[in-house]
Protein backbone atom coordinates (compact mmCIF):
# COMPACT_ATOMS: atom_id res chain seq x y z
CA UNK A 1 0.00 0.00 0.00
CA UNK A 2 1.42 3.45 -0.79
CA UNK A 3 2.10 5.48 2.26
CA UNK A 4 1.36 9.27 2.30
CA UNK A 5 4.57 11.65 3.14
CA UNK A 6 3.93 14.31 5.06
CA UNK A 7 6.99 16.80 6.19
CA UNK A 8 5.66 16.51 10.01
CA UNK A 9 2.23 14.24 10.75
CA UNK A 10 1.05 15.07 14.45
CA UNK A 11 -1.01 12.56 16.37
CA UNK A 12 -4.00 13.84 18.75
CA UNK A 13 -5.24 17.16 17.97
CA UNK A 14 -5.46 18.39 21.60
CA UNK A 15 -3.93 21.40 22.86
CA UNK A 16 -0.54 20.22 22.49
CA UNK A 17 -1.06 18.78 18.92
CA UNK A 18 -3.07 21.76 17.35
CA UNK A 19 0.26 23.89 18.48
CA UNK A 20 2.37 21.56 17.31
CA UNK A 21 1.02 21.22 13.72
CA UNK A 22 0.24 25.20 14.09
CA UNK A 23 3.67 26.10 14.78
CA UNK A 24 4.96 23.34 11.89
CA UNK A 25 2.72 24.91 9.08
CA UNK A 26 4.00 28.70 10.04
CA UNK A 27 7.26 26.91 9.72
CA UNK A 28 6.22 26.19 6.08
CA UNK A 29 6.11 22.14 6.89
CA UNK A 30 3.81 20.39 5.09
CA UNK A 31 1.25 18.80 8.13
CA UNK A 32 -1.17 16.55 8.37
CA UNK A 33 -3.01 16.87 11.92
CA UNK A 34 -5.03 13.50 13.13
CA UNK A 35 -7.13 12.73 15.62
CA UNK A 36 -9.72 9.61 16.66
CA UNK A 37 -12.25 11.88 17.65
CA UNK A 38 -15.33 13.33 15.57
CA UNK A 39 -13.69 17.26 16.57
CA UNK A 40 -10.18 18.92 17.65
CA UNK A 41 -10.06 19.58 20.53
CA UNK A 42 -9.05 17.11 22.79
CA UNK A 43 -9.83 16.66 26.46
CA UNK A 44 -9.61 20.61 27.43
CA UNK A 45 -11.60 22.02 24.49
CA UNK A 46 -13.88 19.14 24.21
CA UNK A 47 -17.61 21.10 22.76
CA UNK A 48 -20.72 20.48 21.36
CA UNK A 49 -20.57 19.00 17.19
CA UNK A 50 -20.39 21.22 14.70
CA UNK A 51 -24.70 20.17 14.04
CA UNK A 52 -24.93 22.03 17.18
CA UNK A 53 -22.92 24.45 17.42
CA UNK A 54 -23.43 26.87 21.09
CA UNK A 55 -23.22 30.63 20.75
CA UNK A 56 -21.51 30.46 24.48
CA UNK A 57 -19.31 27.87 24.72
CA UNK A 58 -16.69 29.86 26.55
CA UNK A 59 -18.89 29.81 29.02
CA UNK A 60 -17.37 26.15 30.03
CA UNK A 61 -13.75 27.36 28.87
CA UNK A 62 -10.83 28.64 29.36
CA UNK A 63 -8.36 30.00 26.83
CA UNK A 64 -11.57 29.25 24.19
CA UNK A 65 -9.45 32.38 22.16
CA UNK A 66 -6.56 30.36 21.66
CA UNK A 67 -8.58 27.68 20.27
CA UNK A 68 -10.32 29.38 18.05
CA UNK A 69 -7.21 30.69 16.35
CA UNK A 70 -6.21 27.00 16.32
CA UNK A 71 -9.19 25.26 14.93
CA UNK A 72 -8.82 27.13 11.94
CA UNK A 73 -6.02 24.54 10.59
CA UNK A 74 -7.12 21.28 8.91
CA UNK A 75 -7.78 18.39 10.85
CA UNK A 76 -8.18 15.21 9.71
CA UNK A 77 -10.67 13.59 12.57
CA UNK A 78 -12.26 10.28 13.16
CA UNK A 79 -9.19 8.98 12.10
CA UNK A 80 -7.64 6.05 14.72
CA UNK A 81 -3.87 5.26 14.52
CA UNK A 82 -3.64 1.86 15.36
CA UNK A 83 -0.51 0.21 14.43
CA UNK A 84 3.04 1.70 14.30
CA UNK A 85 5.35 -0.20 12.21
CA UNK A 86 8.95 0.37 13.46
CA UNK A 87 11.85 1.36 10.73
CA UNK A 88 15.48 1.73 12.63
CA UNK A 89 16.40 4.64 11.60
CA UNK A 90 13.79 7.21 11.24
CA UNK A 91 9.97 7.58 12.49
CA UNK A 92 7.69 4.38 12.17
CA UNK A 93 5.02 4.03 9.11
CA UNK A 94 1.91 4.68 11.21
CA UNK A 95 -1.38 2.65 9.88
CA UNK A 96 -4.75 4.72 10.38
CA UNK A 97 -8.40 4.44 9.99
CA UNK A 98 -11.04 6.55 8.89
CA UNK A 99 -14.66 6.33 9.64
CA UNK A 100 -17.08 6.34 12.28
CA UNK A 101 -15.56 5.05 15.60
CA UNK A 102 -15.04 0.93 15.75
CA UNK A 103 -17.06 0.78 12.54
CA UNK A 104 -16.55 -2.15 10.62
CA UNK A 105 -15.70 -0.53 7.03
CA UNK A 106 -13.66 2.53 7.33
CA UNK A 107 -11.12 3.77 5.04
CA UNK A 108 -7.46 2.82 5.65
CA UNK A 109 -4.53 4.85 5.08
CA UNK A 110 -0.65 5.13 6.31
CA UNK A 111 1.44 7.88 6.36
CA UNK A 112 5.29 7.59 6.45
CA UNK A 113 6.20 11.17 7.73
CA UNK A 114 9.53 12.73 7.68
CA UNK A 115 9.17 13.53 11.63
CA UNK A 116 6.36 12.59 13.93
CA UNK A 117 4.86 14.36 16.85
CA UNK A 118 2.52 12.33 19.29
CA UNK A 119 0.35 14.31 21.04
CA UNK A 120 -2.10 11.34 22.81
CA UNK A 121 -2.68 13.45 25.55
CA UNK A 122 -3.85 11.39 29.06
CA UNK A 123 -6.41 9.41 30.38
CA UNK A 124 -7.93 9.59 34.23
CA UNK A 125 -6.17 7.42 37.19
CA UNK A 126 -9.49 6.29 38.98
CA UNK A 127 -8.68 4.50 42.73
CA UNK A 128 -10.99 1.90 43.18
CA UNK A 129 -13.78 1.63 46.58
CA UNK A 130 -16.05 -0.37 47.38
CA UNK A 131 -19.42 0.19 44.92
CA UNK A 132 -17.04 2.38 41.96
CA UNK A 133 -18.51 -0.51 39.40
CA UNK A 134 -22.15 0.59 40.00
CA UNK A 135 -23.75 2.41 37.35
CA UNK A 136 -23.69 5.88 38.52
CA UNK A 137 -19.82 6.45 39.39
CA UNK A 138 -18.41 7.87 37.00
CA UNK A 139 -14.82 9.30 36.05
CA UNK A 140 -14.94 13.23 36.62
CA UNK A 141 -13.45 13.19 32.65
CA UNK A 142 -16.84 11.26 31.84
CA UNK A 143 -18.43 13.80 33.34
CA UNK A 144 -16.93 16.40 31.85
CA UNK A 145 -16.97 15.36 28.37
CA UNK A 146 -20.67 14.41 28.97
CA UNK A 147 -21.67 17.75 29.94
CA UNK A 148 -19.25 19.82 27.61
CA UNK A 149 -20.24 17.60 24.00
CA UNK A 150 -23.91 16.85 24.94
CA UNK A 151 -24.58 18.81 27.44
CA UNK A 152 -25.34 15.96 29.64
CA UNK A 153 -25.36 16.03 33.61
CA UNK A 154 -24.56 12.20 34.70
CA UNK A 155 -27.01 12.64 37.65
CA UNK A 156 -28.91 15.54 39.96
CA UNK A 157 -27.21 15.28 43.39
CA UNK A 158 -23.90 14.50 42.54
CA UNK A 159 -20.76 14.23 44.86
CA UNK A 160 -17.65 15.17 43.24
CA UNK A 161 -14.45 13.70 44.26
CA UNK A 162 -10.58 12.80 44.57
CA UNK A 163 -7.52 14.48 44.30
CA UNK A 164 -6.28 17.21 42.14
CA UNK A 165 -6.95 20.76 40.85
CA UNK A 166 -9.17 18.94 38.03
CA UNK A 167 -12.40 18.56 40.48
CA UNK A 168 -13.32 22.15 40.29
CA UNK A 169 -14.08 22.26 36.96
CA UNK A 170 -15.74 19.44 37.06
CA UNK A 171 -18.11 20.74 39.19
CA UNK A 172 -18.09 24.26 37.24
CA UNK A 173 -19.55 22.09 34.45
CA UNK A 174 -21.82 19.81 36.18
CA UNK A 175 -23.17 23.41 37.53
CA UNK A 176 -23.86 24.92 34.54
CA UNK A 177 -25.77 21.38 33.08
CA UNK A 178 -28.32 21.47 35.47
CA UNK A 179 -26.70 19.61 38.24
CA UNK A 180 -26.96 20.30 42.03
CA UNK A 181 -23.02 19.34 43.12
CA UNK A 182 -23.52 18.52 46.87
CA UNK A 183 -19.53 18.96 47.55
CA UNK A 184 -16.30 18.77 45.67
CA UNK A 185 -14.08 16.45 48.25
CA UNK A 186 -10.50 16.71 48.51
CA UNK A 187 -8.40 13.49 49.59
CA UNK A 188 -5.31 15.96 50.00
CA UNK A 189 -5.65 17.90 53.69
CA UNK A 190 -4.82 22.09 53.99
CA UNK A 191 -1.51 21.60 55.43
CA UNK A 192 0.04 19.32 51.98
CA UNK A 193 -2.05 21.71 50.07
CA UNK A 194 -0.81 24.57 51.39
CA UNK A 195 2.64 23.26 51.32
CA UNK A 196 2.70 22.80 48.29
CA UNK A 197 1.14 26.11 46.42
CA UNK A 198 2.73 28.23 48.95
CA UNK A 199 6.34 27.22 48.00
CA UNK A 200 8.19 29.58 46.04
CA UNK A 201 5.68 32.30 45.26
CA UNK A 202 7.67 34.12 43.20
CA UNK A 203 7.54 30.47 40.77
CA UNK A 204 3.91 30.75 40.87
CA UNK A 205 3.57 34.63 39.58
CA UNK A 206 5.26 33.47 35.79
CA UNK A 207 2.02 31.26 35.43
CA UNK A 208 0.10 33.37 37.28
CA UNK A 209 -2.46 32.89 34.93
CA UNK A 210 -3.11 29.15 35.71
CA UNK A 211 -3.36 30.11 39.35
CA UNK A 212 -5.76 32.78 38.59
CA UNK A 213 -8.10 29.89 36.77
CA UNK A 214 -7.89 28.08 39.68
CA UNK A 215 -9.06 30.99 42.27
CA UNK A 216 -12.09 31.38 39.84
CA UNK A 217 -13.40 28.12 40.30
CA UNK A 218 -12.98 28.07 43.90
CA UNK A 219 -15.12 31.38 44.23
CA UNK A 220 -17.32 29.73 41.45
CA UNK A 221 -17.87 27.07 44.21
CA UNK A 222 -18.39 29.89 46.60
CA UNK A 223 -21.03 31.76 44.58
CA UNK A 224 -22.96 28.50 44.32
CA UNK A 225 -22.53 27.32 48.05
CA UNK A 226 -20.65 24.04 46.97
CA UNK A 227 -18.38 22.75 49.89
CA UNK A 228 -15.04 22.07 49.30
CA UNK A 229 -13.57 19.97 51.72
CA UNK A 230 -10.05 18.54 52.18
CA UNK A 231 -8.81 15.97 53.71
CA UNK A 232 -11.79 13.88 52.45
CA UNK A 233 -12.90 10.99 50.55
CA UNK A 234 -15.98 8.77 49.34
CA UNK A 235 -14.57 5.22 50.66
CA UNK A 236 -17.79 3.81 49.48
CA UNK A 237 -21.01 3.59 46.98
CA UNK A 238 -24.51 2.02 47.73
CA UNK A 239 -27.01 1.18 45.66
CA UNK A 240 -28.38 -2.89 44.07
CA UNK A 241 -28.44 -1.13 40.74
CA UNK A 242 -27.29 1.73 40.71
CA UNK A 243 -25.83 4.42 43.06
CA UNK A 244 -28.31 5.96 45.56
CA UNK A 245 -25.88 6.71 48.11
CA UNK A 246 -22.20 7.26 49.05
CA UNK A 247 -20.49 7.21 52.49
CA UNK A 248 -17.91 10.14 52.74
CA UNK A 249 -14.69 9.81 55.70
CA UNK A 250 -12.20 11.83 56.86
CA UNK A 251 -8.63 11.21 55.15
CA UNK A 252 -5.52 11.33 57.51
CA UNK A 253 -2.64 12.84 55.64
CA UNK A 254 -1.22 9.55 53.92
CA UNK A 255 -5.17 9.15 52.75
CA UNK A 256 -5.94 6.38 55.46
CA UNK A 257 -9.72 6.48 56.26
CA UNK A 258 -10.41 7.79 59.47
CA UNK A 259 -12.23 5.18 61.73
CA UNK A 260 -15.83 6.45 62.90
CA UNK A 261 -15.49 9.40 60.37
CA UNK A 262 -17.60 8.06 57.98
CA UNK A 263 -21.35 9.63 56.92
CA UNK A 264 -23.84 8.58 54.70
CA UNK A 265 -24.80 10.68 51.92
CA UNK A 266 -28.15 10.52 49.43
CA UNK A 267 -26.39 10.72 45.86
CA UNK A 268 -27.57 9.45 42.09
CA UNK A 269 -24.20 10.22 40.70
CA UNK A 270 -20.64 10.53 42.01
CA UNK A 271 -17.61 11.72 39.66
CA UNK A 272 -14.38 10.72 40.83
CA UNK A 273 -10.72 11.59 39.57
CA UNK A 274 -6.95 10.80 41.40
CA UNK A 275 -5.00 11.97 38.84
CA UNK A 276 -3.56 11.50 34.93
CA UNK A 277 -1.87 8.60 33.21
CA UNK A 278 -0.16 9.63 30.03
CA UNK A 279 -1.47 7.77 27.16
CA UNK A 280 1.90 6.07 25.73
CA UNK A 281 0.25 2.77 24.31
CA UNK A 282 1.35 4.44 20.65
CA UNK A 283 4.67 5.87 21.76
CA UNK A 284 5.72 2.83 23.18
CA UNK A 285 5.12 0.61 19.86
CA UNK A 286 6.82 2.92 18.19
CA UNK A 287 9.93 2.31 20.51
CA UNK A 288 10.07 5.52 22.48
CA UNK A 289 11.71 4.90 26.05
CA UNK A 290 9.45 6.25 29.20
CA UNK A 291 9.96 8.07 31.99
CA UNK A 292 9.95 6.55 35.31
CA UNK A 293 7.21 8.38 36.10
CA UNK A 294 5.38 6.22 33.17
CA UNK A 295 5.53 9.20 30.17
CA UNK A 296 7.58 9.68 27.13
CA UNK A 297 10.82 10.71 27.97
CA UNK A 298 11.77 13.78 25.41
CA UNK A 299 14.57 16.08 24.94
CA UNK A 300 14.60 20.29 25.58
CA UNK A 301 13.13 19.80 22.16
CA UNK A 302 10.54 17.82 22.60
CA UNK A 303 12.53 14.53 21.07
CA UNK A 304 12.00 11.41 22.09
CA UNK A 305 14.33 8.75 21.92
CA UNK A 306 13.60 7.51 18.71
CA UNK A 307 14.89 9.82 15.86
CA UNK A 308 12.12 11.50 14.47
CA UNK A 309 10.03 11.29 16.79
CA UNK A 310 8.44 13.66 18.91
CA UNK A 311 6.14 13.77 21.90
CA UNK A 312 4.07 16.61 23.20
CA UNK A 313 1.74 17.45 26.30
CA UNK A 314 0.48 14.65 28.48
CA UNK A 315 1.86 12.09 26.68
CA UNK A 316 5.49 13.51 28.10
CA UNK A 317 3.56 14.10 32.08
CA UNK A 318 0.61 15.51 33.57
CA UNK A 319 0.65 19.23 33.32
CA UNK A 320 -2.18 20.72 31.81
CA UNK A 321 -3.20 22.41 29.06
CA UNK A 322 -0.84 25.49 29.22
CA UNK A 323 1.88 23.00 29.39
CA UNK A 324 0.58 20.88 26.67
CA UNK A 325 0.07 24.31 24.15
CA UNK A 326 4.02 25.22 25.56
CA UNK A 327 5.55 21.80 24.47
CA UNK A 328 3.34 21.60 21.60
CA UNK A 329 4.80 24.81 20.02
CA UNK A 330 8.55 23.62 21.13
CA UNK A 331 8.10 19.91 19.52
CA UNK A 332 6.44 21.60 16.29
CA UNK A 333 9.06 23.74 15.41
CA UNK A 334 11.55 21.12 16.16
CA UNK A 335 10.11 18.81 14.06
CA UNK A 336 9.40 21.25 11.31
CA UNK A 337 13.04 22.07 11.41
CA UNK A 338 14.11 18.03 11.35
CA UNK A 339 11.94 17.69 8.27
CA UNK A 340 13.66 20.59 6.56
CA UNK A 341 16.41 22.61 8.15
CA UNK A 342 15.75 25.64 6.19
CA UNK A 343 12.85 26.31 8.47
CA UNK A 344 12.43 28.90 11.03
CA UNK A 345 13.96 27.91 15.15
CA UNK A 346 12.58 27.95 18.43
CA UNK A 347 12.75 31.57 20.25
CA UNK A 348 13.95 32.01 23.85
CA UNK A 349 10.28 32.80 25.03
CA UNK A 350 9.07 29.99 23.95
CA UNK A 351 11.24 28.01 25.48
CA UNK A 352 10.95 29.53 28.76
CA UNK A 353 6.78 29.59 28.64
CA UNK A 354 7.70 25.41 28.63
CA UNK A 355 9.86 25.46 31.53
CA UNK A 356 7.69 27.71 34.01
CA UNK A 357 5.01 25.14 32.79
CA UNK A 358 6.74 22.25 33.97
CA UNK A 359 7.42 23.96 37.52
CA UNK A 360 3.83 24.60 37.93
CA UNK A 361 3.42 20.59 36.76
CA UNK A 362 5.91 19.59 39.61
CA UNK A 363 3.60 22.02 41.74
CA UNK A 364 0.12 20.05 41.50
CA UNK A 365 2.10 16.36 42.07
CA UNK A 366 3.61 17.63 45.25
CA UNK A 367 0.02 18.64 45.88
CA UNK A 368 -1.97 16.12 44.94
CA UNK A 369 0.10 12.88 44.01
CA UNK A 370 -2.14 9.57 45.66
CA UNK A 371 -0.63 8.63 48.89
CA UNK A 372 -0.57 4.86 49.95
CA UNK A 373 -3.41 4.63 52.90
CA UNK A 374 -6.03 4.43 50.37
CA UNK A 375 -5.86 0.71 50.51
CA UNK A 376 -7.63 1.25 54.02
CA UNK A 377 -10.76 1.90 52.82
CA UNK A 378 -10.62 -1.25 49.98
CA UNK A 379 -13.19 -4.47 51.52
CA UNK A 380 -11.70 -8.20 50.20
CA UNK A 381 -14.70 -8.09 47.63
CA UNK A 382 -13.98 -4.54 46.03
CA UNK A 383 -13.64 -4.82 42.60
CA UNK A 384 -10.26 -3.83 41.40
CA UNK A 385 -10.13 -5.17 37.14
CA UNK A 386 -13.61 -3.97 36.17
CA UNK A 387 -13.32 -5.95 33.51
CA UNK A 388 -12.04 -9.12 34.62
CA UNK A 389 -14.61 -8.59 37.95
CA UNK A 390 -10.72 -9.18 40.23
CA UNK A 391 -11.50 -8.52 43.77
CA UNK A 392 -8.88 -6.87 46.54
CA UNK A 393 -9.39 -10.49 48.25
CA UNK A 394 -8.68 -12.28 44.62
CA UNK A 395 -5.36 -10.22 44.31
CA UNK A 396 -3.90 -10.95 47.89
CA UNK A 397 -5.21 -14.87 47.90
CA UNK A 398 -3.67 -14.91 43.92
CA UNK A 399 0.27 -13.71 45.90
CA UNK A 400 0.35 -15.91 48.49
CA UNK A 401 -0.89 -19.07 46.76
CA UNK A 402 1.69 -19.39 44.51
CA UNK A 403 4.31 -17.70 46.39
CA UNK A 404 5.23 -16.05 42.93
CA UNK A 405 7.12 -12.31 42.79
CA UNK A 406 6.84 -11.49 38.93
CA UNK A 407 3.81 -9.04 37.92
CA UNK A 408 3.76 -10.83 34.54
CA UNK A 409 3.27 -14.25 35.95
CA UNK A 410 0.48 -13.08 39.15
CA UNK A 411 -1.66 -11.30 36.28
CA UNK A 412 -1.81 -13.80 34.44
CA UNK A 413 -3.38 -16.39 37.25
CA UNK A 414 -5.63 -13.57 38.41
CA UNK A 415 -6.54 -12.31 35.43
CA UNK A 416 -6.28 -8.35 36.55
CA UNK A 417 -5.45 -6.44 34.06
CA UNK A 418 -5.74 -8.66 30.92
CA UNK A 419 -9.54 -7.87 30.04
CA UNK A 420 -10.34 -5.49 27.39
CA UNK A 421 -9.54 -2.17 28.32
CA UNK A 422 -5.90 -4.21 28.66
CA UNK A 423 -5.03 -2.59 32.28
CA UNK A 424 -5.20 1.38 31.14
CA UNK A 425 -8.24 1.31 34.13
CA UNK A 426 -6.45 -0.95 36.63
CA UNK A 427 -3.23 -1.21 35.80
CA UNK A 428 -0.99 0.89 38.22
CA UNK A 429 -3.52 0.27 40.71
CA UNK A 430 -3.14 -3.78 39.95
CA UNK A 431 1.15 -3.39 40.26
CA UNK A 432 0.85 -1.13 43.57
CA UNK A 433 -1.28 -3.83 45.04
CA UNK A 434 1.08 -6.84 44.35
CA UNK A 435 3.59 -4.74 44.92
CA UNK A 436 2.99 -4.89 48.69
CA UNK A 437 1.36 -8.78 48.98
CA UNK A 438 4.48 -9.91 47.02
CA UNK A 439 7.00 -7.57 49.51
CA UNK A 440 8.20 -6.45 46.35
CA UNK A 441 7.67 -7.28 42.65
CA UNK A 442 10.80 -8.99 40.43
CA UNK A 443 9.52 -7.22 37.36
CA UNK A 444 7.91 -4.19 38.53
CA UNK A 445 7.64 -1.72 35.39
CA UNK A 446 4.76 -0.14 33.75
CA UNK A 447 2.09 -2.13 32.50
CA UNK A 448 1.95 0.18 29.49
CA UNK A 449 3.40 -2.22 26.57
CA UNK A 450 0.54 -3.05 24.84
CA UNK A 451 1.20 -3.99 21.06
CA UNK A 452 -1.39 -2.83 19.60
CA UNK A 453 -2.18 0.98 19.77
CA UNK A 454 -6.24 0.70 19.75
CA UNK A 455 -9.11 -2.21 19.11
CA UNK A 456 -9.40 -2.80 15.87
CA UNK A 457 -11.71 -5.73 14.21
CA UNK A 458 -9.45 -8.28 12.27
CA UNK A 459 -12.07 -8.23 9.76
CA UNK A 460 -12.06 -4.87 8.95
CA UNK A 461 -8.43 -5.42 8.27
CA UNK A 462 -8.81 -8.25 6.03
CA UNK A 463 -11.82 -6.87 4.20
CA UNK A 464 -9.69 -3.24 4.24
CA UNK A 465 -7.27 -4.25 1.20
CA UNK A 466 -9.71 -3.04 -1.34
CA UNK A 467 -10.66 0.24 0.57
CA UNK A 468 -7.98 1.81 0.71
CA UNK A 469 -7.86 5.49 -0.23
CA UNK A 470 -5.86 6.74 -3.12
CA UNK A 471 -2.44 8.69 -1.67
CA UNK B 1 -30.02 19.83 29.76
CA UNK B 2 -33.13 22.38 28.94
CA UNK B 3 -31.77 24.34 25.92
CA UNK B 4 -33.82 27.30 26.63
CA UNK B 5 -32.04 27.42 30.11
CA UNK B 6 -28.52 26.68 29.15
CA UNK B 7 -26.02 28.91 29.52
CA UNK B 8 -23.82 27.64 26.59
CA UNK B 9 -26.86 28.45 24.52
CA UNK B 10 -26.30 25.53 22.12
CA UNK B 11 -27.81 26.01 18.65
CA UNK B 12 -31.49 24.21 17.49
CA UNK B 13 -30.34 20.67 16.84
CA UNK B 14 -31.95 18.11 14.06
CA UNK B 15 -33.81 15.23 16.19
CA UNK B 16 -32.85 11.70 15.10
CA UNK B 17 -34.58 8.65 16.36
CA UNK B 18 -32.70 5.22 17.16
CA UNK B 19 -33.72 1.85 17.28
CA UNK B 20 -32.44 0.83 20.65
CA UNK B 21 -33.94 -3.03 21.60
CA UNK B 22 -36.89 -2.80 19.73
CA UNK B 23 -38.48 0.76 20.84
CA UNK B 24 -37.84 4.34 19.29
CA UNK B 25 -35.33 6.32 21.51
CA UNK B 26 -34.83 10.02 20.02
CA UNK B 27 -31.84 12.05 20.11
CA UNK B 28 -29.82 14.64 18.90
CA UNK B 29 -27.82 14.49 16.08
CA UNK B 30 -24.21 14.59 16.78
CA UNK B 31 -25.17 13.02 20.28
CA UNK B 32 -22.83 10.16 21.00
CA UNK B 33 -24.51 6.56 21.47
CA UNK B 34 -24.12 7.07 24.98
CA UNK B 35 -25.05 10.37 25.64
CA UNK B 36 -28.85 9.44 23.59
CA UNK B 37 -29.30 6.49 26.38
CA UNK B 38 -28.01 8.78 29.23
CA UNK B 39 -30.58 11.29 28.13
CA UNK B 40 -33.35 8.69 27.66
CA UNK B 41 -32.92 7.70 31.65
CA UNK B 42 -30.76 5.08 31.01
CA UNK B 43 -27.68 4.91 33.22
CA UNK B 44 -26.78 0.98 32.48
CA UNK B 45 -27.21 -1.11 29.45
CA UNK B 46 -24.41 -3.73 29.67
CA UNK B 47 -24.21 -6.61 32.14
CA UNK B 48 -20.67 -8.33 33.24
CA UNK B 49 -19.97 -11.84 33.32
CA UNK B 50 -21.57 -12.02 36.97
CA UNK B 51 -24.40 -10.82 36.02
CA UNK B 52 -23.60 -6.66 37.22
CA UNK B 53 -25.17 -3.92 34.95
CA UNK B 54 -22.70 -1.38 33.75
CA UNK B 55 -23.13 1.61 31.36
CA UNK B 56 -20.27 4.45 31.09
CA UNK B 57 -17.48 4.96 33.16
CA UNK B 58 -14.57 6.58 31.72
CA UNK B 59 -16.33 8.61 28.69
CA UNK B 60 -13.47 8.91 26.79
CA UNK B 61 -13.35 5.30 25.21
CA UNK B 62 -10.48 3.55 27.54
CA UNK B 63 -12.84 1.79 29.66
CA UNK B 64 -14.91 -0.79 27.08
CA UNK B 65 -17.77 -0.52 30.06
CA UNK B 66 -19.98 0.82 27.74
CA UNK B 67 -20.22 -1.58 24.65
CA UNK B 68 -22.96 -2.08 22.74
CA UNK B 69 -24.07 -3.35 19.09
CA UNK B 70 -24.72 -0.84 16.40
CA UNK B 71 -26.31 -1.94 13.37
CA UNK B 72 -25.53 -5.66 13.88
CA UNK B 73 -22.10 -5.36 14.58
CA UNK B 74 -21.14 -6.09 18.17
CA UNK B 75 -18.31 -4.10 20.56
CA UNK B 76 -19.21 -0.89 19.87
CA UNK B 77 -18.20 1.73 22.53
CA UNK B 78 -21.07 3.88 23.19
CA UNK B 79 -19.35 6.99 24.53
CA UNK B 80 -17.41 6.90 21.29
CA UNK B 81 -19.63 6.34 18.56
CA UNK B 82 -22.03 8.78 17.37
CA UNK B 83 -25.60 8.25 16.93
CA UNK B 84 -26.69 8.16 13.34
CA UNK B 85 -30.22 8.75 11.90
CA UNK B 86 -32.01 5.08 12.12
CA UNK B 87 -29.18 3.45 13.56
CA UNK B 88 -30.35 0.38 15.74
CA UNK B 89 -28.71 -0.38 18.91
CA UNK B 90 -28.85 -3.45 20.58
CA UNK B 91 -27.56 -3.62 24.03
CA UNK B 92 -28.45 -7.30 24.98
CA UNK B 93 -25.28 -9.56 24.43
CA UNK B 94 -25.32 -11.55 21.59
CA UNK B 95 -24.38 -15.21 22.05
C1 LIG C 1 -11.72 13.05 30.15
C2 LIG C 1 -10.79 14.19 30.45
C3 LIG C 1 -11.30 15.48 30.59
C4 LIG C 1 -10.45 16.56 30.88
N1 LIG C 1 -11.00 17.81 31.03
C5 LIG C 1 -10.20 18.84 31.44
C6 LIG C 1 -10.76 20.13 31.73
O1 LIG C 1 -11.96 20.33 31.58
N2 LIG C 1 -9.94 21.09 32.20
C7 LIG C 1 -8.60 20.87 32.39
O2 LIG C 1 -7.90 21.78 32.83
N3 LIG C 1 -8.04 19.68 32.09
C8 LIG C 1 -8.81 18.66 31.65
N4 LIG C 1 -8.26 17.42 31.41
C9 LIG C 1 -6.82 17.27 31.51
C10 LIG C 1 -6.26 17.27 30.07
O3 LIG C 1 -5.66 16.02 29.87
C11 LIG C 1 -5.27 18.40 29.72
O4 LIG C 1 -5.59 19.60 30.30
C12 LIG C 1 -5.12 18.64 28.21
O5 LIG C 1 -6.26 18.31 27.48
C13 LIG C 1 -3.92 17.88 27.73
O6 LIG C 1 -3.69 18.20 26.39
P1 LIG C 1 -3.00 17.19 25.38
O7 LIG C 1 -2.96 17.89 24.09
O8 LIG C 1 -1.73 16.70 25.95
O9 LIG C 1 -3.95 15.89 25.31
P2 LIG C 1 -5.52 15.70 24.99
O10 LIG C 1 -6.28 16.93 25.13
O11 LIG C 1 -5.91 14.51 25.79
O12 LIG C 1 -5.54 15.30 23.45
C14 LIG C 1 -5.06 14.06 22.99
C15 LIG C 1 -5.79 13.69 21.72
O13 LIG C 1 -5.15 12.56 21.11
C16 LIG C 1 -6.11 11.74 20.52
N5 LIG C 1 -5.59 10.38 20.41
C17 LIG C 1 -5.11 9.59 21.41
N6 LIG C 1 -4.70 8.41 20.92
C18 LIG C 1 -4.95 8.43 19.58
C19 LIG C 1 -4.76 7.50 18.53
N7 LIG C 1 -4.24 6.28 18.74
N8 LIG C 1 -5.13 7.86 17.27
C20 LIG C 1 -5.67 9.08 17.04
N9 LIG C 1 -5.87 10.01 18.00
C21 LIG C 1 -5.51 9.69 19.26
C22 LIG C 1 -7.30 11.84 21.45
O14 LIG C 1 -8.51 11.56 20.76
C23 LIG C 1 -7.23 13.28 21.96
O15 LIG C 1 -8.10 14.15 21.26
C24 LIG C 1 -9.07 16.33 31.07
C25 LIG C 1 -8.56 15.03 30.90
C26 LIG C 1 -9.39 13.97 30.61
C27 LIG C 1 -8.81 12.59 30.48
Amino acid sequence: MSAETPDVLVVGAGPAGLAAADAARRAGARVVLLDAAGDAGGQYWRHLPASRPAAAERVLHHGWDRFAALRGQEVLTDAQVWLAERHDDRPPTLHVLVGPADGSDRVRRTFAPTTLVLATGAYERTLPFPGWDLPGVFTAGAAQALAKAERIAVGRRVVVAGAGPFLLPVAASLVRTGAQVLGVLEANGWRRLARAWSARPAELLSTRHKAGELAGYVRDLARHRIPYRTGTAVVAAHGTDRVTSVTVARLDADWAPVMGSERRVPADAVCVSHGFVPRTELAVSAGCRLTRDGGVRTDENGLTSVPGVYAAGEITGIGGADLALAEGVVAGLAAAAAADPAGGGISAGQRRDRTVNQRFAARLEAAHGIRPGWVGWLADDTVICRCEEVTAGDLRAGAAATGSRGLRSLKLSTRAGLGVCQGRVCGRTVEDLLNRHTGGLLDAGRTETRPLAAFVRLGELAAGADKEEPA
Amino acid sequence: MNPRQDPVRPGPASPITVIVDGSAVRGLAGQTVAGVLLAAGRLAWRTTRSGRPRGVFCGIGVCHDCLVTVNGLADVRACQRRAADGDTVSTEDEA
